[in-house]
């Protein structure tokens, strides 16, 4: 096992530099920083599934939730929303949805009132239907005066450290996680992989439509980076290439930081009780109920940790690109990848992700190049034999890697369903 | 020759064998009978002969042919029928249609043969546009071997009809089932209300462990002291 | 009157044409879940493929020159049917059927039907490129509109041709699939094996054709809701990705596994997706007249605004798992 181990590491390794040799260091320092983000969100994939065998297909929607903690956290100060009505607008929508949520637990605890039954039912979504209307009534003109001129078109950022960004967007996917996982944790999985979806359209939905707090599809940038950026090490005398490798090596140094810690905590919890019980509710959850173990709960927490770590793991890709930009979220090159990646390693075994996650993230990034090259070999035959070229190589090769993704998961399931690198099953003594 | 032959069936579902050598042969006219303590096999042999788990040695051959793990859609034609213990109906459809769900591998006209499970169960032909999931346990059990009736069987297969049936549903069943015999059906089942199964069995099968402990014709084994000291509860 | 018309126009129309391109697709994830048991994510996209096929179709029939009353759209649908067809059943073939015959469980099979999902959109986009096509380039949407001034409307009652057909196709579908599922030999079996797997196989009745015949139903009927969805808005490679959501919204609210409950569902969703995004105050502006100043109705009065559409399909998802997971017409639980 751990010579198997190995010998993919060393052949990782191997590829890496290739890929180095051909695309050139600074392109290959830039993708590994991105595939250590992504071996983090994986990781966060691989105790949800690996570990608790629940179905999350909402990856993207807690990435997307890292990317506009980051942008908020980080960004600066917008000194005109600051001076305006607008904080004080927000205020009131805040003041609104807490009336809301009051009113609908007031409704929810109207049985003690001797309210039952089809009345009951009748309170509860007058009372839903009353808060949703106040909030919408305070937030709409909010909404509306804030991307006026007047209001400074958003919110804007609060400037601090970027760190502190990546915390609050575990923070804030661990809060989403609670409330999805609270309605639909203890469903038959393809329900909850339904849910996770919907849950996931819905937050691109909105951080894509809320312009007055996320600045939507105009986009945010530049965000601000963790450690110097390469215009300070060019400042110092430096040449571009070299300031390009110095600060993104900068940068992946403090990725793999947190990716090495994320991974002692996981892997150490995981080799304790805690996760002999997860082992034993993933594989059966009836006995496991039936010994007192709290099902619900702990899966619960399993869900709120793994997205933990997708919400930092995509505001580290924020951060890193230094653009939010919400259309460039789908579902394909965010959820799917993540989840071929868990796949291809080895579900249950963390370092089968962290394999899966670099592995994957090479092919995904080198199998358009690679298309485009075998497409212009082709379009050039074409062309001789009188066919015309290829028409819209570019597009298509960008396509391709869609296609290769597919074909790998496919191959994957078929002939090593358990990854490259399976769980392995303890025996305790 | 038997109509059906096991000789020295060994099989189970992948782990250790929970069949070790069973021997059954039947006829035609026969009614047989197997009993014995639970997790002797007796279920399992009646899953082995329907190709519902991996037989790994020993043969068996129903009217002079081999059919050792051939699958149900080939059984049902050749003359073999099998009835479940549970969930032997399907819930949501209809009487009738769970009768013709039984008549699914005949391509010819078989409103004769529903015509006679009709004249076996009147009840069912009240019933008949009925929800099978709607009916009692003991109409539900009928409607289950009318099902298996429908394919014409040369030999019917019960597991345990009588479970979970009120003492009156279980004489009614088994003299349904002795007259399924006496129109030229043979009859193979398990039973754990051994001491009333066997007393009409013209072949009966005690097993343990997934082997044969005794054989003989019903009255045979009822009257064997060893048998009922340690099988029939004294 | 004039703003029942509209309100007739506005919603009723939109919400059988949408209702209507559900329920084709929620049929088929609720038949593949009741015979196969796992949740085909991949259905979106086999809807993608076949409105593709039917465009490639139609654009052959426009280049031989066939010009016919009906658009052509609707008229190649029944030959992209069968194509998509025959294509659901090597999908399984290749992909699905070697993972049954492994024993794999459900969970697997619906990962390998996001395997199944990302090479349908690469091939798709591979040859079409990430653009837009439409149905009409070559021959116009016809609009019928008939006047409703005898009922004292100003306005007529306005729909396209194709949204006519699309009716037309859902009810011939819904029907035909009815007659199978009641009067046939293998709908009646396909039935029987959604009921209880296990008993149908002891019945004899042959399961591998059951599972074909699936595929093909549900094949067809997606490439027939994929059509209709690209004829009625326009055709492009991720059309239907946002439709897995209400459609499996659809299905599970139907019910998984009942066929006519996916149908109710694919209604349900449909118009309640129309109703939501709908502008109460066209319909409510004659009360400006009787109302006092300070409660003049605003310029837009919707539920929910139309980007947070897809929030619909989800809340009626999530309450209908909350309050009744096995659905309005009981379906399968396990």
């Amino acid at each position: 096992m751990i010579r198997r181990s190995l010998t993919l590491f060393f052949g990782l390794f191997v590829l890496i530099l290739a890929v180095g040799w051909a695309l050139g260091a600074p392109f290959t320092s830039s993708r590994l920083v991105e595939a250590a983000a992504y071996a983090l969100i994986a990781m966060g994939l691989n105790i949800q599934w690996g570990y608790g065998g629940l179905f999350n297909f909402g990856i993207m929607g807690f990435m997307m939730l890292g990317g506009f903690a980051v942008t908020f956290i980080s960004y600066p100060v917008n000194a005109q929303f600051w001076a305006g009505d607008g904080p004080w607008m927000l205020g009131r929508a805040l003041i609104a949805f807490g009336a809301g949520a009051l009113l609908v637990i007031t409704a929810r605890q109207s049985k003690k009132l001797g309210i039952s039954g089809g009345w009951h039912v009748a309170v509860t979504v007058l009372a839903w239907f009353i808060a949703y209307c106040l909030y919408r009534s305070q937030l709409d003109p909010a909404a509306a005066y804030i991307e006026s001129a007047a209001g400074g078109g958003w919110v804007g950022g609060l400037g601090a450290h970027p760190v502190l960004g990546w915390l609050f967007g575990g923070v804030l996917a661990a809060g989403v996680a609670f409330i999805v996982g609270k309605i639909c944790l203890g469903l038959r999985t393809d329900y909850l992989a339904i849910a996770t979806i919907g849950i996931s359209e819905i937050i691109r939905a909105l951080i894509k439509n809320m312009d007055w707090l996320t600045r939507g599809t105009l986009t945010v940038s530049p965000i601000p980076w963790p450690v110097p950026q390469p215009q300070a090490y060019q400042a110092a005398g430096n040449d571009l290439a070299t300031s390009l490798i110095l600060a993104r090596g900068g940068f992946l140094v403090l990725v793999l930081l947190v990716l090495a810690i994320a991974f002692f905590l996981i892997q150490r919890a995981y080799g304790g009780p805690w996760g002999r019980m997860m082992r034993a509710i993933r594989d059966n959850h009836v006995s496991a109920a039936s010994m007192g173990k709290n099902v619900t709960a702990r899966q619960l927490e399993i869900f709120v940790f793994g997205s933990v770590l997708m919400g930092i793991g995509g505001a580290i890709l924020v951060s890193f690109v230094q653009i939010q930009d919400p259309s460039s979220y789908q579902p394909i090159n965010h959820t799917f990848l993540i989840w071929v990646m868990v796949i291809v390693g080895g579900a249950g075994n963390n370092w089968g992700a962290l394999l899966g996650a670099v592995l994957i993230y090479f092919i995904w990034m080198i199998s358009e190049p690679l298309a485009r090259s075998i497409f212009d070999v082709v379009s050039a035959w074409s062309t001789n034999v009188g066919w015309g070229p290829i028409p819209e190589i570019e597009s298509r090769s960008a396509q391709m890697r869609v296609f290769v993704l597919g074909l790998v998961i496919s191959i994957s399931l078929r002939f090593a369903p358990k990854g490259l690198l399976p769980e392995t099953i303890r025996r305790e003594a | 020759m038997s109509l059906i032959e096991l000789k020295h069936v060994v099989g189970g579902y992948g782990g250790a064998p929970i069949l070790n050598g069973v021997d059954i042969a039947i006829e035609q006219s026969d009614i047989g009978v197997i009993v014995g303590p639970n997790g002797a096999g007796k279920s399992t042999t009646l899953k082995a002969i329907f190709g519902l788990l991996k037989v790994t040695g020993g043969t068996i051959t129903f009217a002079g042919e081999e059919i050792t793990n051939s699958l149900p859609d080939r059984l049902v034609p050749r003359g073999l029928s099998f009835v479940p213990q549970e969930k032997n109906v399907f819930t949501s459809m209809s009487v009738e249609e769970n009768l013709e769900m039984g008549a699914f591998t005949r391509r010819d006209d078989f409103s004769d043969t529903m015509a006679w499970v009709y004249q076996m169960f009147p009840v069912l032909k009240e019933k008949r546009r009925q929800p099978a999931g709607e009916l009692s346990g003991g109409q539900r059990q009928m409607v289950a071997m009318g099902r298996a009736l429908m394919s014409k069987p040369k030999l019917l297969m019960l597991d345990e009809p009588s479970a979970g049936l009120s003492p009156r549903y279980v004489i009614e069943i088994f003299e349904t089932i002795v007259r399924v015999n006496t129109e030229g059906v043979g009859i193979l089942m398990v039973e754990q209300n051994a001491r009333q199964a066997l007393a009409f069995a013209s072949r009966g099968f005690v097993l343990a462990n997934g082997q044969n402990r005794f054989t003989g014709t019903g009255p045979e084994l009822i009257a064997d002291p060893e048998v009922a000291r340690s099988f029939l509860g004294g | 009157m004039t703003e029942l018309i509209f309100f007739i126009n506005q919603v009723v129309i939109s919400g059988v044409v949408l209702g209507s391109i559900y329920a084709l697709g929620a049929i088929g994830i609720t038949l593949i879940f009741g015979i196969l048991r796992f949740a085909h994510f991949a259905h979106g996209d086999m809807m993608t493929m076949g409105a593709f096929i039917a465009f490639l179709l139609a654009l052959a029939a426009a280049a031989l020159g066939i010009v016919t009353p009906v658009p052509t759209g609707f008229l190649v649908l029944p030959i992209a049917m069968v194509i998509a067809a025959v294509l659901a059943l090597g999908i399984d073939k290749g992909f699905y059927a070697p993972l049954r015959a492994r024993g794999a469980k459900p969970v697997t099979l619906l990962i390998a039907s996001i395997g199944v999902t990302l090479m349908i959109q690469g091939l798709i986009r591979l040859f079409f490129g990430a653009g837009t096509y439409s149905f009409f380039e070559n021959e116009p949407k016809e609009i019928i509109r008939i006047d409703t001034s005898a009922i004292g409307s100003t306005r007529p009652l306005v729909f396209t041709e194709p949204q006519l057909l699309m009716v037309i196709v859902t009810i011939a579908a819904v029907v035909a699939l009815h007659l199978f599922l009641t009067r046939s030999r293998l709908g009646k079996a396909m039935r029987a094996m959604a009921d209880n797997a296990d008993l149908a196989q002891v019945s004899g009745i042959n399961t591998a054709l059951v599972v074909r015949v699936t595929w093909i139903i549900a094949g067809a009927l997606a490439c027939a809701a994929g059509t209709m969805l690209a004829l009625d808005v326009t055709l492009k490679p991720d059309l239907a990705f946002n439709i897995v959501l209400p459609i499996f919204a659809a299905a599970i609210v139907g019910g998984l596994g009942q066929a006519y409950g996916a149908i109710a569902g694919g209604f349900l969703i449909g118009f309640a997706e129309t109703l939501a995004v709908f502008n109460w105050t066209m319909v409510l502006r004659p009360l400006n007249a009787v109302l006092p100043e300070w409660l003049q109705l605003p310029s837009t009065l919707a539920l929910v605004p139309t980007e947070y559409k897809l929030t619909v399909a989800f809340v009626i998802l999530v309450v209908t798992l909350l309050v009744r997971p096995t659905g309005i017409f009981k379906g399968a639980s396990t």
